[in-house]
């Protein structure tokens, strides 16, 4: 893997800031950081500030040392980084200047004149605009040789480096281009989700940003292979073991309803604030769908069953699983006795079941004794799912996002906000008769929510 | 507008708010609580921050076991301070983004609240552009000294610690005469009650201050939530 030298300086943390003070090193030279992970403490003035880091790498160096201050826009410390095209935009290679230091104003530290990787003989241009641009191909040939891309000098458009590059270099012998490390690294890997990326513009959720998950692992890797292992974590193995048994047991059948929500929209955008003012939690869609769903069953009991082989256990108590996804798992905490709650209590059940479900503060009494699962799979912009019954359950309903769409209303067309509800349920105790109903039931209590509805 | 949740935990030790800090910083951070303003009196207390300066505290550590004054080196910005019985302290812990944040500005922000909440009483609150902190002529009334904490999650900050205003007369006498409070050895210390001449309460003057708080923050109306109260109730039983 090519490297990189990328200097971190001290940014503009205030408009009247000049200067600050290293108070002291989170990160030594050697430990890898992560995007935006704190690297020291800065103190100015009354201000004590973490300072994050730019980019995603190794500490090299400090070049301040704890007690000492420097201006604004000098360079810190030095982080390794994979080259690739997307450092670029965020840090500045340490052959380029960067702006601020250049400014006469700003008191620059003595600047270490990195030659790291570039000694190797050859002229290369670093400012080149293609020079870190790989395409696969090279990457590879580059990877198979042993060749360190960035000793090798470029003759493509705008520098970048050709295959014919990297063959002359192999020619020219790996001393001379060689990577330096050889056999098995061991590097971090992450999901490739950026957390600046918006996930989604629509669509409902349980909590208002919900999280990214980032699973950080130790994979192991060599070079030239296209995979990598991660071991099974527990939680992982549990639910493998769940989702087995389910769909290997369970003759699943599915099913899907449209139903018209933009009341509900109206409704929740009314009492929102007042909501959140007065019950310091948010109100989202979800205790609607709940309250309409559990309703439902009341309706239609057998939705609320397990199959026992010789005969079908309908249970009188209804206690919705509620599906929370964590940054690696899936969890279904339990609203008890759910037909025996307004609105404004199964949202603040949801509430605290999903801030203790990330916590990781559920008691087994929380995820135990579930008849039903709803699951808001809507709020990474779904509109359609096809979910696995929480075993041993008779059936799953999924909310999906909520979208504006033009509907003929009449022989009319208008703006609508409609929302798909999925429904997965056990084909052994349930018929599309039957859910077919209990849909259309579900779709009623949804559409009648409208701007008197109460909440308490 | 944002929700902002304020919490009167009348008096707690030094430590245990500080602890309480962090655990809520780290809940702010993941989303899990909203930007909470946590008010409250300290029992008798030195605080030396990150500018550390042992030669500001002149009793010796013997002579603040026998006054029964703790002593904490901590995490936030500026020199030493006393926190005491009659002083009323406010920590915010907010999450600010990092696009267009001043770390200078929230200190500036900070700094007029109280001024506003001074300008209750009569009183002409004003800054010294060296020093932070509000200022009645040349007497300070309110210390401030914060922390900015990266959040993990998020690209933005996390604010902790925050500021110390002196209400009940006894304060400076009781603690500030042990240092020289953030290493300023021209100026007095003032409180609020030597200033008007009236009894006042710490918590009713916490209780003023949050509309100035909300309104120079831009939060919409604070709310008090229950769990903290309890939680502080738990950790004194």
């Amino acid at each position: 893997m090519a490297k990189q030298i990328i200097e971190i300086t001290m940014p503009q943390l205030a408009e009247s800031l000049v200067s600050a003070t290293i108070e002291r090193w989170l990160k030594e030279p050697g430990d890898s950081i992560d995007m935006y992970e704190p690297i020291c403490e800065l103190i100015t003035d009354k201000v004590n500030a973490e300072l994050p880091s730019t980019v995603r790498g190794k500490l090299v160096k400090h070049l301040v040392g704890v007690g000492e201050t420097v201006g604004i826009g000098a360079a810190i410390c030095l982080v390794e980084v994979e080259a690739t095209g997307a450092t670029d935009n965020v840090a500045n290679p340490v052959i380029q200047q960067s702006e601020a230091a250049e400014q006469p104003s700003s008191p620059s530290t003595s600047r270490p004149q990195l030659a790291g990787a570039g000694s190797g003989g050859a002229t290369i241009d670093a400012n080149a605009p293609m020079r870190n641009r790989y395409s696969p191909a090279v990457q590879k040939l580059a990877a198979d040789n042993g060749i360190d891309l960035n000793r090798v000098p470029g003759t493509g458009e705008g520098g970048r480096i050709t295959r014919k590059d990297v063959l002359a270099a192999v020619a020219a012998g790996a001393a001379t281009f060689g990577t330096s490390s050889n056999g098995v690294a061991s590097i971090p890997v992450s999901a490739p989700m950026d957390p600046k990326t918006q996930v989604r513009s629509s669509g409902m959720h349980l909590s208002e940003s919900p999280r990214i998950p980032s699973v950080e692992t130790q994979a192991q890797e060599a070079p030239g292979r296209g995979e990598y292992f991660i071991d099974i974590t527990p939680v992982r193995n549990t639910i493998a073991t769940k989702m087995r048994q389910s769909v290997s047991e369970i003759p699943h059948g599915w099913m899907m309803i449209e139903v018209d929500v933009t009341d509900l929209v109206l409704l929740r955008n009314k009492l929102k604030g007042e909501f959140q003012n007065r019950e310091g939690i948010n109100l989202t869609y979800m205790p609607f769908l709940i309250k309409a769903a559990v309703n439902a069953i009341k309706d239609y009991p057998i939705m609320n069953s397990v199959w026992a082989v010789d005969k079908i256990i309908v249970k009188r108590d209804i206690n919705i699983s509620l599906s929370v996804g964590t940054e690696d798992s899936v969890v279904t905490p339990v609203i008890r006795n759910a037909d025996q709650k307004n609105i404004a209590g199964i949202a603040h059940e949801i509430d605290d079941l999903a801030r203790r479900t990330r916590e990781k503060k559920l008691k087994l009494d929380d995820i135990q004794g579930g008849t039903f699962t709803v699951n808001n799979t809507g709020s990474f912009g779904s509109i359609l799912t096809q979910p696995i019954i929480n075993y041993p359950q008779a059936a799953i309903l999924t909310f999906e996002s909520i979208v504006k769409r033009p509907v003929v209303i009449n022989d009319m067309i208008g703006v609508r906000s409609m929302v798909n509800l999925c429904l997965s349920l056990d084909h052994r105790i349930l018929d599309g008769v039957i859910c077919g109903r209990f849909l259309q039931r579900v779709k009623e209590n949804l559409e009648s929510y409208n701007s008197d509805t109460k909440l308490y | 507008m944002p929700i902002l949740k304020s919490e009167w935990l009348s008096r707690m030790d030094y430590g245990q708010a500080w602890e309480l800090q962090k655990k809520l910083v780290k809940e702010i951070d993941r989303e899990e609580r909203s930007d909470t303003l946590l008010l409250l009196e300290h029992s008798p207390t030195y605080t030396i921050g990150s500018d550390r300066h042992p030669e500001h505290l002149l009793y010796s550590k013997e002579e603040l076991a026998r006054r029964g004054i703790s002593l904490y080196e901590i995490d936030r910005g500026g020199d030493i301070t006393y926190h005491g019985p009659g002083q009323l302290v406010g920590y915010p812990l907010l999450y600010l983004d990092a696009v267009g944040l001043d770390l200078h500005q929230y200190l500036r922000n900070l700094e007029e609240v109280i001024i506003k909440l001074l300008a209750d009483f009569g009183i002409v609150g004003d800054r010294k552009p060296e020093y932070t902190g509000v200022w009645v002529g040349d007497l300070k009334i309110a210390a401030i000294g914060v922390k900015f904490n990266k959040a993990r999650t998020r690209r933005g900050f996390v604010t902790s610690h925050g500021f110390a205003l002196n209400v009940k007369k006894n304060v400076e006498q009781d603690g500030f005469q042990g240092i020289i409070p953030c290493g300023i050895t021209e100026y007095g210390i003032a409180s609020l009650e030597m200033l008007t001449g009236t009894e006042l309460q710490v918590e009713a003057i916490g209780q003023q201050i949050l509309p100035y708080f909300t309104e120079v923050f831009g939060y919409s109306i604070p709310i008090a939530s229950e769990s903290l109260n309890s939680l502080a109730k738990l950790k004194q039983a």
